[in-house]
């Protein structure tokens, strides 16, 4: 019974974590532009396929994570700067509506250059279960979770502590008033897309053991990122990581107690709820007119 | 800034439409004098079913031209005419029209999945056109349409031949493990309705998602169900390799089956060591090189699988087969009906009569539009990496 619990709990953990990571680049995009970025998962999947293309050809798995990770960034950038920040002015729909377009189009290319299979990359560490308490789990969960603990933990000292970091948050209470005290308001978009591509191919790579890659892995995975990050309050870091394990969970205790029909319902039912209380999610702010 | 945002969207939107919905053009024969034989063909060579619609759109290609090189067809050239319906059935639809309309085509073949085909039947069956479907579930062929054909297994032979070899081992009772996916669904509605008839106890009945990363809670559900003997996964793609992941995962010392679904190189490329044990019904394409000599299949599934790797580089699937399959059953009959009369064309097509094909030996008569038997399908096991026939 508690074995049972257990397992269902070290499912939900993982899945979460990966929500979280995706989650998370939602609402650094959101926090600088106020753009609602479903491109997102576009970024996870480029980090995904890249790591697992180039591993295949003989490139070491770290050298292989870090160009994906770089190509996705210039990738991130490059949709920054082409696609919403020459469209700044215009409504919120449009600029969302644009990032879907754009992560139709980055697909679109990624099948051209990797084609439509399945790739597979190999576990970080073996494969062998670990068996905790009667439950067990893949290695690979473990790094999965581990890393999305660490970026965590660096993305909140970064903007703690770094002057990019500081820019970024003060670009997202204000966008006037930053640029009136000298903050670069395009670059810091700019990095935020940077920023959050960097997060989103880190994530892809460490996944991808797991949930295999392919061009379209990012739009499910995109999907829930972003259940996780409304769930949390948009645009609150801590919040998106909360909402990502929340939801992770939700599915796997749904699927094993419920039924595995539903799974997807428990998530979005959930979604449904909170923003039906809590318009603006677990952790967010109530939102105030200013006059 | 209106003007260049609207010019933002505009390239935009031209960009994907051109990358993505990119119709692949007409492919017409050479123009010869005679007149030629005009195949029509839907397939879904992008989007969702692409991995299916890919391989059946170049080999249609490539034995369209193999067969014009080597002079047609009763000396007639073939003019092939293929559509991408992207996956999409409304799609399908409306170039199924455009082949019966504009094209003029004398057979269809094509529709690579259910959904497309029974988009196209309506119009094949009022038109009178003879259309060789291939996609899988029973419905296409049951009942028996006047117009309608096709040539992959269905997911009702895969649940017999799984429930055959279930009690060869003396197994009565079975977890089912279903996707969401219209293959996974209809796969399980004849799981349950075969079951039934062959006295097969269902004990457990779950579902998973197409894209799910991780099943590990329904599988605990069927590794804590003490009467399960074993466990049949009905689904495509990466969704049942991830399933034996989290199968060996969990340490489920179950016997595994899968479907007909995953029955190609890939999955045990994905899966890796967990796919040892697997067992799946599959046809001998698939297993070529380890039919025996006597088989009728063997030389034509060695024979197709060099052409299809020499000229694609790419390992053969037992989809382009269909499409192989497809073609090569419309042209016979186009030889015994004499002609490409469409109505004596489709009796000609129902009266296929030992036809050894890729998927099997193919005997057509007025109630069986399909024409293989569960002798088509062999059940394999993986085996240190690749299929093992099992005796």
């Amino acid at each position: 019974m508690f074995a049972e619990l257990l397992q269902y709990l070290l499912s939900g953990l993982t899945i979460g974590a990966i929500y979280a990571l995706a989650g998370l680049g939602f609402s650094i995009i959101y926090n600088a532009s106020h753009v609602i970025n479903f491109a997102q998962g576009e970024f996870i999947m480029i980090g995904g396929m890249a790591s697992a293309t180039l591993t295949a050809s003989g490139v070491p798995l770290p050298l292989a994570i870090m160009i994906g990770c770089g190509g996705a960034m210039l990738v991130g950038v490059l949709v920054a700067k082409f696609a919403v920040e020459r469209a700044r002015n215009a409504s919120t729909v449009t600029l969302i509506i644009i990032t879907i377009g754009a992560s139709i189009f980055l697909r679109g290319i990624a099948e051209l250059v990797w084609g439509k299979d399945f790739k597979r990359l190999d576990a970080f560490s073996g494969e062998t279960p670990i068996q905790i308490l009667g439950a067990s789990m893949q290695p690979q969960s473990l790094w999965v979770v581990g890393t999305a603990g660490v970026l965590i933990v660096a993305i909140g000292l970064f903007f703690a502590r770094t002057l990019t970091g500081k820019a970024i948050l003060a670009t997202s209470h204000n966008r006037l008033a930053a640029q009136l005290v000298g903050i670069d308001v395009k670059r810091v978009v700019l990095a935020s897309f940077a920023l959050s591509a960097a997060l989103g191919a880190i994530g892809g790579a460490v996944v991808a053991p797991i949930t295999f890659s392919y061009t379209e892995m990012g739009i499910m995975l995109g999907l829930k990122g972003f259940t996780a990050a409304v769930l949390g309050g948009l645009g609150h870091g801590p919040g998106a990581v909360a909402g990502g394990l929340i939801v992770g969970i939700a599915e796997a205790l749904g699927a094993g107690y419920i039924s595995s029909a539903y799974k997807d319902a428990v998530a979005f039912v959930i979604i449904l709820a909170v923003l039906l209380f809590m318009p603006n999610g677990l952790f967010g702010k109530r939102g105030t007119e200013r006059v | 800034m209106r003007k260049r945002l609207l010019a933002t969207i505009a390239v935009t939107a031209v960009t994907a439409v051109t990358a993505l919905t990119a119709v692949s053009g007409l492919m017409s024969g050479a123009a010869q004098a005679a007149d030629p034989i005009k195949v029509g063909a839907i397939v879904s060579a992008t989007g969702p079913a692409s991995f299916l619609g890919d391989p059946e759109k170049k080999v249609l290609e490539l034995y369209a031209d193999r067969i014009n090189k080597a002079g047609g067809v009763d000396g007639r050239p073939l003019q092939l005419t293929i559509y991408d319906d992207g996956g999409a059935a409304d799609k399908a639809a409306s170039f199924t029209k455009r082949l019966i309309e504009s094209d003029g085509v004398d057979v269809i073949v094509g529709g690579t999945t259910t959904a497309a085909t029974m988009a196209a039947v309506p119009l094949v069956e009022r038109a009178g056109v003879p259309f060789i479907s291939l996609a899988g579930a029973v419905v296409i062929v049951e009942p028996v349409k006047k117009w309608v054909f096709k040539t992959p297994h269905t997911d009702r032979m895969a649940a017999e031949k799984v429930m055959e070899d279930m009690k060869k081992r003396g197994f009565t009772k079975l977890a089912l493990l279903s996707e969401d996916s219209g293959f996974g669904k209809s796969g399980r509605d004849q799981t349950l309705a075969v079951a039934k008839e062959r006295g097969i106890e269902l004990v457990a009945d779950e579902t998973y998602g197409a894209k799910d990363t991780d099943v590990t809670a329904q599988l605990t559900k069927v590794k804590n169900n003490a009467a399960a003997q074993a466990v049949l996964v009905f689904g495509l793609g990466q969704g049942p390799a991830v399933v034996t992941k989290n199968y060996r995962q969990l340490g489920i010392s179950l016997p595994l089956y899968q479907s007909h679904g995953v029955a190609s190189k890939e999955y045990i490329r994905l899966a890796g060591g967990a796919a040892e044990g697997v067992r799946l019904p599959a046809a001998g394409l698939v297993v070529a090189a380890q039919l025996a000599d006597s088989d009728p299949q063997k030389k034509v599934v060695t024979e197709f699988t060099k052409v299809y790797e020499d000229s694609f580089n790419s390992e053969v699937s037992t989809f382009a087969g269909h499409a192989y399959d497809g073609l090569m059953i419309a042209l016979d009959a186009v030889k015994r009906a004499g002609g490409t009369d469409k109505a004596k064309l489709r009796d000609a097509i129902e009266q296929t009569k030992g036809y050894v094909g890729t998927g099997g030996t193919v005997t057509m008569s007025a109630k069986d539009h399909m024409g293989l038997t569960l002798d088509a399908f062999h059940m394999v096991e993986v085996k240190q990496g690749d299929w093992a026939l099992v005796k």
